[in-house]
């Protein structure tokens, strides 16, 4: 008798158990995701870094965001618009719910904004890109800027907006400080409106995300429902793991490693050019290079000398050497993603050793002379490869180069601003983060000035006052043909000017497991919304 | 005997302090941590501010003081890179590494002893000399290679297992373990035997040696002289003098294993301290590196500490001397 009860609740038990697995009418797809490093922080607003925003972009959301290639698309206000250059209004999507359930109105905007002024915050530069921002009613804001503001949906889709209640509830209305001390709560938790929430995390060992059901947008592509995400340092443990199938994406995959990648059935690389344009530059600030065995003057000031070292350097041979033909060879310093890049100066420029050699000799310096090049060995793609490449290269024509490639940390330590500048000529990248020319021209172009912020990785000094000129009429020209011309016209002057050597648009490097289907994104963030597994 | 004591841990605290000191005097050469705390669009203003909030512009001395002052309070500061206090962030990665430490000395020491006792008795042997031989790439070959090998050989092309990771764990209060899974035993075998290879080579060639040593001596020969079964000489009277000076390197040899697990981890991604280390070298996470080092000092002299603490119980010369 008991026997057979017990039988007869299991039963029940486990009919029910296979009706509910049953009624679950999307099946399972769990996706295993590796990349290099953790994100920094759930807090949106603790690290302005790109994998660390990105990620963050699958639980949290902002106005505008970016689709798969690199376009502004309306997120979490439907539409806006720029009634007068010092005023955007923004009108919100309806029906839009954070993780937790609440409602997501005007309110959570405005204190997004202000908790992104708060100490701890790295995302103060987006937030001082209003002076003020007021409700209108609960689905418009409207958002003052200090001066014209062209591209405020553009400088914001990385502001993420938090839930005011839910910051407030768990008393995390600032942001993660560095300092810490106690934890903050939004560091270890969150509450966004996006496509996945976040069910478990272990910072630096795994992080697992689950479908959120309540998303607004029902017309997304991807149909996976679990994501496990883990960090992998080692990039030979990182391909291991893909080969095995234990990952169905790693990010990024050793470039050298691509031939043998390509051999294996179950697995694919994709290399795109990345929106990072990488280039060298030239310290033509100083009277005298600090490296360099040229004494009392400066060659890089001279245009001739600046012209020898571009014509000196074949872009296209260094793409097909080392970086496998997957690098796009460039004459600028921004790339064909980013706004405002057009073809009439973003070409490379022609190589000519022989013409180099003339305008040397012609700049008093027929025998060359020798300058130390700082090149970081773990920050772009084949780094010090490159700077390699192109030190042979200038080796041709005289120009002796003395190497120093070092780790990120002790690089940036010698070569940035806040450093002094120690360097005579370095390798950078750059995308700015607004994906639009304009924050190149302000941090790369600019000349250098301590109390606008501008130059601030100009770190050769280089100086135009007249593209400065260009510069503040991009800043405030709200008409975008306009501001396009401006742009133009700013790029081709540096290009005449041979104020850089700009090298190429670096390749991004992910490996994917066969039959899955991802849109690589131009600045290296994986877009989840539009992976789709087999 | 307290006096003793005393002064050795007199001298242990100056080790501690000595290895702060030098830790901290090498971070000022490891980079600029304030790169990697902000994003390219955060301002100089703001830069510095930062650096001034993280004390970073005060003098290398002050710093210095200030660590230890903090430390000696048990309050290791925040990492930079997680933004959650040190402690908290090692006390996480600690069961990891003690686990699998743990597992490597007990490899080391079940296989490696048997291995040298077989050695020395059996000189000429076959799987003598296959023992010697492969005692001697264990010895020779870095760690990372044997790591790597191992995860081409069983995670990729066989796909035993698991290539990288703990698996899954069991938390039990503030104790993670990976002993009580599945995935957890078959993610601890290869870092664990890679971890043990060095260790237990080690072991076998001490074993070896010392046995062939005892087995001059002449009290093996009397007791060979007496009759006795070959066994019993060779496990009861060899054997057991033989293992003073192994246990002796094995207490010793288990602070380096924790020390070295540093690359083990790194290549399998092992979620432990020596990990965290490397990551937190990455980005110039001062806090989490002063305090990892200081804590590997602590081990070591902790474990310094109760081996000379043996010597003087086991050993009564020492005693005569101090009197």
């Amino acid at each position: 008798m008991k026997f057979s009860k017990l039988f007869q609740h299991t039963a029940i038990a486990a009919t029910l158990a296979l009706s509910a697995g049953l009624s679950h009418s999307v099946e399972a797809k769990t996706l295993h995701w590796a990349y290099q490093g953790d994100m920094m922080s759930l807090d949106p607003m603790s690290l302005n870094e790109t994998f660390t925003l990105g990620f963050q972009g699958w639980f949290y959301e902002t106005l505008a965001g970016y689709d798969k290639n690199l376009k502004l698309v309306p997120m979490l206000a439907e539409k806006w618009e720029n009634p007068e250059p010092t005023k955007w209004i923004f009108h919100l999507r309806k029906g839009v719910k954070f993780h937790d359930g609440s409602p997501f109105t005007a309110d959570d905007v405005i204190f997004s904004w202000k908790r992104s002024l708060t100490p701890g915050s790295d995302m103060k530069g987006y937030g001082a890109k209003a002076k003020d921002v007021k409700k209108i009613d609960d689905y418009t804001v409207e958002v003052t800027t200090p001066g014209p503001n062209p591209i405020l949906p553009r400088d914001w889709t990385f502001l993420y907006i938090m839930s005011k209640t839910w910051a407030e509830k768990n008393k995390t209305t600032e942001a993660t400080n560095v300092k810490g001390g106690e934890s903050n709560y939004a560091n270890m938790h969150e509450d966004g409106t996006g496509p996945f929430m976040v069910v478990d995390r272990q910072p630096d060992v795994k992080t697992t995300l689950k479908r959120f059901d309540g998303y607004w947008n029902k017309n997304m592509p991807t149909n996976v429902t679990d994501i496990v995400f883990q960090p992998i340092t080692q990039e030979s443990t990182r391909v291991a793991a893909l080969i095995s199938g234990e990952m169905d994406i790693v990010q990024p995959v050793p470039v050298q490693d691509w031939p043998r990648l390509q051999k294996e059935p179950n697995v694919r690389v994709l290399n795109e050019p990345e929106a990072r344009a990488i280039f060298i530059g030239m310290d033509q600030h100083r009277d005298e290079l600090l490296f360099s065995n040229v004494k009392g003057k400066n060659p890089f000031k001279d245009i001739r000398v600046r012209e020898a070292v571009v014509r000196a350097v074949d872009t296209n041979v260094i793409n097909k050497k080392i970086m496998r033909g997957a690098a796009k060879p460039l004459g600028t310093l921004i790339a064909d993603k980013i706004n405002g890049y057009d073809e009439s100066f973003g070409k490379p420029y022609k190589p000519d050793v022989a013409k180099a050699k003339k305008l040397l000799a012609e700049a008093g310096y027929p025998n060359g002379f020798e300058v130390q090049m700082d090149c970081p060995n773990d920050r772009y793609v084949n780094d010090e490869k490159v700077c390699q490449a192109v030190a042979s290269m200038l080796a041709r024509v005289g120009i002796k180069i003395d190497l120093l490639a070092q780790t990120k940390s002790k690089y940036f330590a010698k070569v940035l601003l806040q450093a002094g500048n120690n360097t005579s000529m370095y390798l950078l990248g750059w995308t700015p983060s607004s994906i639009d020319a304009d924050n190149s021209l302000v941090n790369l172009v600019s000349c250098r000035n301590p109390k606008t912020a501008a130059g601030q990785f100009n770190l050769g000094g280089y100086c135009n006052p007249k593209i400065d000129a260009i510069t503040a009429k991009v800043e405030s020209e709200t008409d975008q043909v306009k501001r396009n011309a401006l742009i133009k016209e700013a790029f081709t002057m540096l290009r005449n000017d041979y104020g850089y050597l700009p090298l190429h648009q670096q390749p991004m490097s992910w490996g994917v497991r066969k039959g899955i289907k991802v849109a690589q994104r131009a600045d290296d963030v994986l877009d989840i919304r539009n992976v789709v597994m087999p | 005997m307290l006096n003793f004591i005393a002064r050795r841990i007199f001298q242990s605290i100056f080790v501690m302090l000595a290895v702060g000191f030098i830790a901290f005097a090498m971070f000022r050469y490891v980079g600029d941590p304030i790169n990697n705390l902000v994003g390219q669009d955060t301002t100089i203003a703001q830069r510095e501010e930062l650096k001034k909030q993280l004390g970073l512009d005060d003098p290398f001395l002050v710093q210095y003081v200030r660590f230890i002052n903090k430390a000696a309070h048990g309050d290791f500061g925040s990492s930079y890179r997680q933004r959650r206090p040190v402690s908290e962030l090692i006390a996480s990665r600690m069961p990891a590494t003690l686990e699998l430490s743990f597992v490597s000395a007990l490899i080391a020491l079940f296989l490696g002893i048997p291995m040298g006792i077989y050695t020395a008795l059996k000189r000429r042997g076959l799987l003598s000399h296959t023992f010697m031989t492969v005692s001697l790439i264990g010895i020779s070959l870095p760690t990372f290679l044997i790591g790597i090998l191992m995860i081409l050989v069983f995670g990729v092309l066989l796909r035993w297992l698991p290539s990288f990771g703990r698996g899954d764990v069991v938390q039990l209060g503030w104790w993670s373990t990976g002993f009580l899974t599945k995935s957890g035993w078959l993610s601890l075998i290869m870092p664990a035997f890679t971890l043990a290879l060095f260790q237990m080579t080690l072991i076998m060639r001490l074993v070896r040696a010392e046995m062939l040593e005892v087995m001059q001596t002449d009290f093996i020969k009397f007791a060979r002289a007496r009759g006795l079964p070959e066994r019993m000489i060779n496990f009861r009277h060899a054997l057991k003098n033989t293992l003073v000076p192994v246990i002796t390197i094995t207490g010793l040899q288990l602070g380096s294993i924790i020390a070295f697990s540093i690359i083990t981890e790194t290549v399998f991604q092992w979620p432990g301290m020596g990990l965290l280390f490397i990551q937190s070298i990455g980005s110039v996470d001062i806090p989490v590196m002063a305090a990892y080092l200081l804590l590997i000092a602590f081990f070591f002299v902790i474990i310094n500490l109760i081996v000379d603490l043996l010597y003087f119980a086991v050993d009564p010369r020492l005693r005569v001397q101090r009197n």
